[in-house]
């Protein structure tokens, strides 16, 4: 079959794009105008993407290629712009354009009264445009260039609210701290640049070369821990995920949008879009294998003791992310994308029904809420929906994903596959501790505004209402014995590593979370502070993330503080004292310029007289020197 | 030592008492003295050199006789100048005569 729609595939990122451009253009005169045309163009962009993905889906279905666009020439090296249209790309412009095209319904509800609401979805439009732009890279470089506007955007939104102290230094830290990471994938692309053959490093040649051994030993695990340095910083794995929770200063829908579709599924993508590199290389899977599992459990421990709404699901973020960096380091390539596949749904859903809790209440802590579930009822089952999804109970989207990893893990690692069981059991109590403490029970809240809690309106539940659907059965498209999505994926048979055994204990230790969490939450027949009050440490080491900000704090920026001080003081004395001492010098020559100029004839006639006595004495000297040689 | 040299030191200190005059003094009439100091010592110096000069002649006389006439009209002008000045600042002061300054 010809491809047809995957030749226009570069339409599907211009939209937002076009939508950038005309609501920088129209600024804050079109309040009411401008988030419309934000929904229009995601709208359309979602349809495009949407041909896109059948057409990739149909029987023959082919991945096109077109990188006619030459951009640099230099000596034998070319550097062509193009875009590429594959399984994994048509998949990654539905979830993307999914996911955007709902916040930006939902973020018409939720920041209706924002002075600054055009500007918010002129960035969220040039978000997403970056992010498909990024997806449909044909080649690394362009790619990279992406990448980095995906760091610029999530920074513009993170500090939408610049006025707050807190949203800015968030602002900051995110671009910062994944900036880190940049650099690694930046020199990994240099590499590349310099390794492959023929310079070219288009994908397609990139998996060539690294699946027929061109490239390959240290060089190859070099390449592929620099890719994986890059993705650590954008996806928020350990050590780089301090940025992630604090990214939460943004607003609601922001936060939904990053850690469901742009700005952390970035990371994902790029090392399952360079694959093959990683395959080249055992080392550099067992890297991306073991940091991605200790992310998974790591993050989930913070998440218990974290008292934020939104913290809590930050946290669940990078947990989930680890998971899905494991699975791609253990070699279950489909059954990573396929959790970020699943995970985008429940993972936005439960943003949005959280941004819906925090604009009805004007409050995110947790122990202030209570009592939610008689006055916002689409919001608390759609919460459910979203919890019972990413804590993994059959039959809901979470669950088919995070067994699908499970299950490659029980086959290959099974240190890894303990690992990741008891993080799916930490997942399961902590989204019980956050469903109970907010939806059930008595209200805690110090604002009246909680007495008169009502639902959000329609366009914000609308969306969590999409989503929710998606949350129950998006992970019907690949089930065990059909794995219409693997085989699809890889374009092969994919091995079964299915296993009762797996899905049996990974429902049993979501459901003891579940129940343990209402146990101590809501029938509150364990109290609360039953292990806090026992192990103060512990509790104490969670609830301030292992101090990893503090140690951060101590090791990284206090003495980069330290030696900026000393640099600020020879800039100051040294730098700035000879800029200083030239400028003296001309005001004394300028000044003494003045006092001459008094208008005091006498005076001038006093200088002239001297000048003249000076001039005479001059040339005298000078004759009796001649003469006298 | 010459017979001119006497004349040109006595020309040659008055030139500089008159000197010191004009530049330090703050009256204004005590200037126009020392400035008739200073033409004095010129002419002492013309009248010198037209007697006992390498070529002596009667230009420089003549010369001295035209200063003098020339040195009477200028304080005839400067004493003028300076009256009219007092008239409109009350001053005769040197010092405050700045505005050359603006």
């Amino acid at each position: 079959m010809e491809a047809v729609y995957a030749q226009y595939a570069w339409l599907v990122p211009l939209f937002p794009l076009i939508a950038f451009l005309v609501l920088l253009a129209i600024g804050r005169t079109a309040n009411r105008s401008g988030p419309v045309i934000g929904v229009i163009a995601t709208l359309a962009s979602f349809v495009m993407a949407l041909l896109v993905l059948f057409e990739q889906t149909a029987e023959g279905g082919m991945a096109y290629v077109w990188n006619d666009l030459e951009w640099i020439r230099a000596g034998d090296f070319v550097l062509a712009m193009g875009y590429e249209v594959n399984p994994l790309n048509a998949l990654m412009l539905v979830i993307v354009t999914f996911v955007s095209l709902l916040v930006n319904l939902y973020s018409m509800g939720y920041m209706k009264d924002d002075p600054r609401i055009t500007v918010f979805f002129s960035y969220v439009a040039l978000f997403t445009f970056s992010m498909l732009a990024l997806v449909i890279s044909e080649n690394i470089v362009q790619l990279y260039i992406f990448w980095e506007l995906v760091g610029v955007c999530s920074f513009l939104l993170i500090g939408f609210w610049y006025t707050k102290p807190e949203a800015k230094a968030a602002a900051k830290k995110a671009f910062i701290v994944t900036r880190i990471g940049d650099v690694g994938l930046f020199i990994g692309i240099l590499l590349l640049v310099w390794n492959m053959p023929g310079h070219a490093i288009d994908f397609t040649n990139i998996g060539n070369a690294f699946a027929s051994g061109d490239i390959s030993g240290g060089l190859a695990t070099l390449i592929a821990i620099l890719i994986f340095i890059g993705a650590v910083g954008k996806s928020g794995q350990f050590p780089l995920h301090t940025w992630l929770p604090d990214a939460m200063e943004g607003p609601t829908p922001i936060s939904a949008l990053i850690h469901a579709a742009t700005m952390v599924a970035a990371g994902v993508y790029l090392v399952a879009r360079t694959y093959p590199v990683f395959e080249a290389s055992e080392s550099a899977m067992q890297v991306v294998a073991i940091v991605g599992a200790f992310t998974a459990i790591f993050a989930a421990l913070i998440a218990l003791t974290q008292t934020d709404i939104k913290r809590v699901l930050a946290y669940s973020t990078v947990s989930q992310l680890g998971y899905m960096m494991l699975a791609l380091g253990i070699g279950a390539y489909a059954a990573g994308i396929f959790h970020l596949f699943t995970h985008a749904f429940f993972k936005a859903l439960l943003f949005l029904a959280a941004g819906s809790v925090i604009h009805v209440l004007h409050e995110q802590n947790i122990f202030k809420m209570g009592g939610l579930m008689g006055k916002m009822r689409i919001t608390g089952w759609t919460f459910v929906i979203g919890a019972l999804a990413l804590a993994g109970i059959f039959p809901f989207a979470g669950f088919w994903s995070k067994d699908a990893i499970l299950a490659e893990a029980y086959a290959s690692h099974p240190v890894l596959f303990w690992v990741a069981l008891i993080t799916a059991f930490l997942t399961a109590f902590y989204m019980a501790r956050l469903f109970f403490l907010v939806f059930t029970g008595q209200s805690r809240a110090e604002s009246s505004e909680a007495g008169h809690a009502h639902e959000s309106p329609l366009v914000m539940t609308l969306p969590m209402i999409l989503l929710a659907i998606f949350s129950i059965g998006a992970g019907f498209f690949n089930i065990p014995g059909s794995d219409r999505l693997a085989a699809w994926l890889t374009r092969e048979a994919p091995e079964h590593h299915a296993s009762v055994l797996v899905m049996v204990l990974s429902n049993v230790f979501a459901l003891a979370g579940i129940l343990l969490g209402w146990l101590m939450y809501g029938k509150r027949t364990i109290p609360q502070d039953w292990l806090s009050a026992r192990a103060t440490w512990l509790y104490r080491l969670s609830y301030r993330k292992f101090y990893i900000d503090e140690i951060y704090d101590y090791v990284i920026v206090r003495p980069l503080r330290v030696f900026g001080y000393f640099l600020h003081l020879f800039d100051e004395f040294i730098v700035d004292g000879i800029v200083r001492l030239t400028a003296n010098i001309t005001l004394a020559i300028g000044r003494a310029g003045t006092r001459l100029q008094n208008g005091q004839l006498q005076t001038y006639g006093l200088v002239s007289m001297l000048g003249l006595v000076i001039l005479a004495v001059a040339f005298v000297g000078w004759r009796f020197v001649i003469n006298a040689g | 030592m010459n017979v001119i040299a006497s004349y040109l030191i006595l020309a040659a200190i008055l030139f500089c008492i008159g000197l010191y005059g004009a530049l330090t003094k703050r009256h204004a009439i005590i200037v126009l003295l020392s400035v008739e100091l200073m033409l004095n010592a010129v002419n002492l110096n013309l009248v010198a050199f037209s007697r006992w000069g390498i070529v002596p002649n009667l230009t420089g006389q003549i010369f001295s006789l035209f200063n003098m006439t020339i040195a009477a009209a200028e304080v005839g002008v400067g004493i003028a100048i300076l009256i009219a000045y007092y008239r409109s600042r009350g001053s005769s002061n040197v010092r405050d005569m700045n505005s050359l300054k603006r």
